[in-house]
């Protein structure tokens, strides 16, 4: 029983830090889908938040400042974003695969330039980065069996992104649901014609959506590079991006469900670091890419109705054209 | 002299020829100006980029070993879009590519050359077509979108792949992640030594015979899309799908026949690349090939033409881009990927953002020119 608690324990402290930056992504997604504007390019937000991030905090030594430059960057590769796909009426996928190209491409080349250590950022000193930190009474209440255990191990000790995270799910889905922004919000990704008709403006929507979108691809990226790890590499969103996209999928568009679905895969990831030739009774071993597919595998079938339905908003991906 | 009542259009050298040359040259200046911002001169990087690329015989065989990848990625987003589909899963459908080549080098290799080469290659167009068609079967049928089932197909063959290579094919007794050698049988020849036999040297380079199956897909491409009645269906789906329902097309049928051929010409990549220089199955050999043919297919415009000329500047950049790195140490194959996603940018995603102003001055002019 012991073991297992402690096993316990270790897969959700290791599913909270993974879940973080999926969380973000997707609630980033899901301002920008509810929206109209469908954007793949949350990879290159948060990779290009990323590097800002590490390289601002390295050169001024202030976590703070890393984040502002990670979200900055981000809200800047958002804009261009609605500048193609909203003002311009360009396709939208095509413009996410060509900022999520181009910032792929980008931050190792800046980061060659300026730091000459290859494609990524020197080492941040602790001073520099958001570190975990100990909640009130967490040493205290650790020796409670169950219930102080938890305290100490999961809610206690990590960095302040991963709260902001949790913290974000509740208001995300009071805004969407509760305010009057909310509301255009999902009826500017419904039916932008009705939206038009009332007298609002659909592009303005959709650009203030963008910015949301942005803002928060900016906080996952900081998260990557400066909370989670000391420094930028090349490539280092590994997909995170796309897989945000999934569970935004999964989650059919909605808070609650979105945000257990980033749980779901990042369960996944936490288990198949454990799981990695173990011999399960009765199973055998399981290949760990088979564990690593079985996020894309669930949205697939999701997607084609073989489990549930995801509909997404009517109005996403169209641009809008005033007749 | 139009006839009364059409639209009146500008020249098509202007919508077809100026408006991508204009949007091309943008992203060009865009990417000067980085090159400018971490310290090197954009000029400077030109010429011997240029001189990487087509400099001497070698370059130029690198160049056209790059572009042979880029045609076969290029038709294949091309064919897709023609049906109005955007496939991002070539990544993943060359990988399955290989993987079909990689199966018939691995089992027939002792087979005569030309049949085993035959083979292989309908082996890697059924892999790469077989990939492709899942996700077409579940748009046409199941309504679920091929953006993001391509996507998340690119993933999962990326971890099949890995799986089938670390835990299957996998030399024994060996750390790297790749299979045996094929018997050279199974090998693609080099176009280096066709030119050695004939007595003429033109030095040693990747470049293999793929690079004729890619000018015979072009060919194909341009003969099935515009002088058959598949082409002129699936066209006719990706223009407008409730009238091509009414002229008695079933969409659904063209958008799997469509994602089928793309996932075959994709799944090609596995020739030129595993038959061709690595005669070996090995993991990551797709390098972003698939990716690289949107940017192709979006500057070619979807014609075979304009797919060949994008793939070869892409091929220039790729292999006149490593020469660059040697030179200028700060100019990496990282800034030919900047300049990869500034050409999708501009070419594709704001394509627009020019085009009508630089259409309606022309289109004064004719005006005038009617008038007159």
């Amino acid at each position: 029983m012991g073991e297992f608690i402690t096993l316990f324990v270790l897969v959700i402290d290791a599913m909270l830090r993974v879940s973080t930056p999926l969380v973000l992504a997707a609630f980033a997604g899901m301002f920008a889908e509810r929206s109209g504007v469908v954007d793949i390019g949350l990879e290159g937000k948060m990779l290009g938040a990323a590097f800002a991030a590490a390289a601002a905090a390295y050169v001024t030594g202030s976590p703070w400042l890393g984040l502002l430059a990670g979200i900055a960057v981000s809200v800047a590769i958002a804009m261009v974003h609605a500048f193609a796909c909203v003002t311009h009426n360009g396709n939208q996928v095509v413009s996410g695969m060509a900022l999520n190209i181009t910032v792929a491409g980008l931050g190792p080349v800046l980061a060659l330039a300026w730091f000459g250590q290859g494609g990524q950022t020197p080492m941040i000193t602790d001073a520099g980065r958001f570190k975990p930190f100990h909640l009130p009474f967490a040493d205290r209440l650790s020796d409670i069996p169950f219930l102080g255990h938890i305290y100490s191990e999961i809610v206690s000790g990590h960095n302040l992104i991963v709260y902001l995270a949790m913290g974000l799910v509740p208001l995300t889905a009071w805004f969407i649901y509760r305010t009057r922004f909310g509301l255009r919000l999902r009826a500017v990704g419904e039916n932008p014609e009705a939206v038009d008709t009332a007298g609002i403006s659909v592009s303005g929507m959709r650009y203030r959506a963008m910015i949301v979108c942005g803002i928060l691809c900016g906080v996952a990226g900081t998260y990557l590079s400066i909370a989670q790890n000391t420094l930028f590499i090349r490539d280092m969103t590994a997909g995170m991006g796309y897989l945000a996209l999934a569970a935004l999928i999964f989650g059919k568009w909605r808070p609650v469900p979105t945000l257990l679905a980033c749980f779901l895969f990042a369960f996944t990831d936490a288990v198949q670091a454990r799981l990695q030739g173990v011999d399960v009774p009765g199973i055998g071993v399981i290949p760990v890419q088979a564990i690593q597919a079985l996020p894309y595998v669930l949205t697939v079938l999701l997607l084609a109705g073989f489990v549930g339905k995801a509909v997404p908003p009517r109005a996403s991906g169209i641009p809008y054209v005033k007749e | 002299m139009s006839a009364l009542g059409a639209p009146i259009q500008a020249p098509r050298w202007v919508s077809h020829g100026l408006v991508p040359l204009i949007n091309l040259a943008i992203a060009f200046v865009i990417s000067g100006l980085i090159i400018a911002l971490i310290g090197e001169n954009p000029f400077e990087a030109m010429e011997l980029l240029v001189y990487g690329a087509f400099g001497y015989p070698e370059a130029i065989g690198y160049t056209l070993y790059y572009t042979t990848n880029f045609i076969f990625t290029g038709l294949a987003v091309a064919i897709a879009f023609h049906c109005g589909l955007f496939n991002i899963g070539g990544e993943g459908q060359a990988y399955l590519g290989g993987l079909g080549a990689g199966l018939v080098g691995l089992a027939l290799g002792h087979w005569p050359a030309p049949i085993v080469i035959v083979l292989a290659i309908f082996a890697s167009a059924l892999f790469g077509a077989a990939w492709a068609f899942i996700p077409g079967w579940l748009q046409a049928k199941r309504g679920s979108h091929i953006v993001i089932t391509t996507i998340m197909f690119n993933f999962i063959a990326a971890a099949l792949m890995t799986y089938l290579i670390v835990e299957i094919f996998i030399k024994r007794g060996q750390q790297a992640a790749e299979s045996r050698a094929f018997e050279p049988n199974a090998w693609m020849p080099f176009v280096h030594d066709i030119f050695t036999a004939l007595g003429v040297n033109v030095g040693r380079s990747s470049l293999n015979l793929s690079v004729l199956l890619a000018v015979l897909c072009s060919v194909l491409f341009w003969f099935f899309v515009w002088r058959t009645r598949w082409g002129y269906e699936i066209r006719a789906v990706g223009l407008n799908q409730r009238a091509a329902v009414y002229g008695g097309i079933s969409p659904s049928r063209n958008i799997m026949l469509a994602m089928a051929i793309s996932g075959a010409l994709a799944g090609l990549i596995g020739i030129n690349e595993i038959l061709g220089i690595h005669h070996r199955l090995l993991l990551d050999f797709t390098a972003g090939y698939g990716f690289v043919g949107i940017a192709v297919a979006l500057m070619g415009r979807n014609h075979p033409v304009g797919i060949f000329l994008a793939a070869l500047l892409f091929g220039a950049l790729y292999q006149g881009g490593s020469e660059l790195a040697f030179d200028m140490p700060k100019v990496t194959r990282d800034m030919v990927v900047v300049i990869q996603g500034l050409v999708i940018l501009f070419s594709g995603a704001l394509e627009h953002m020019f085009r009508p102003r630089i259409e309606a001055l022309f289109m004064r002019r004719a005006k005038l020119g009617a008038a007159a």
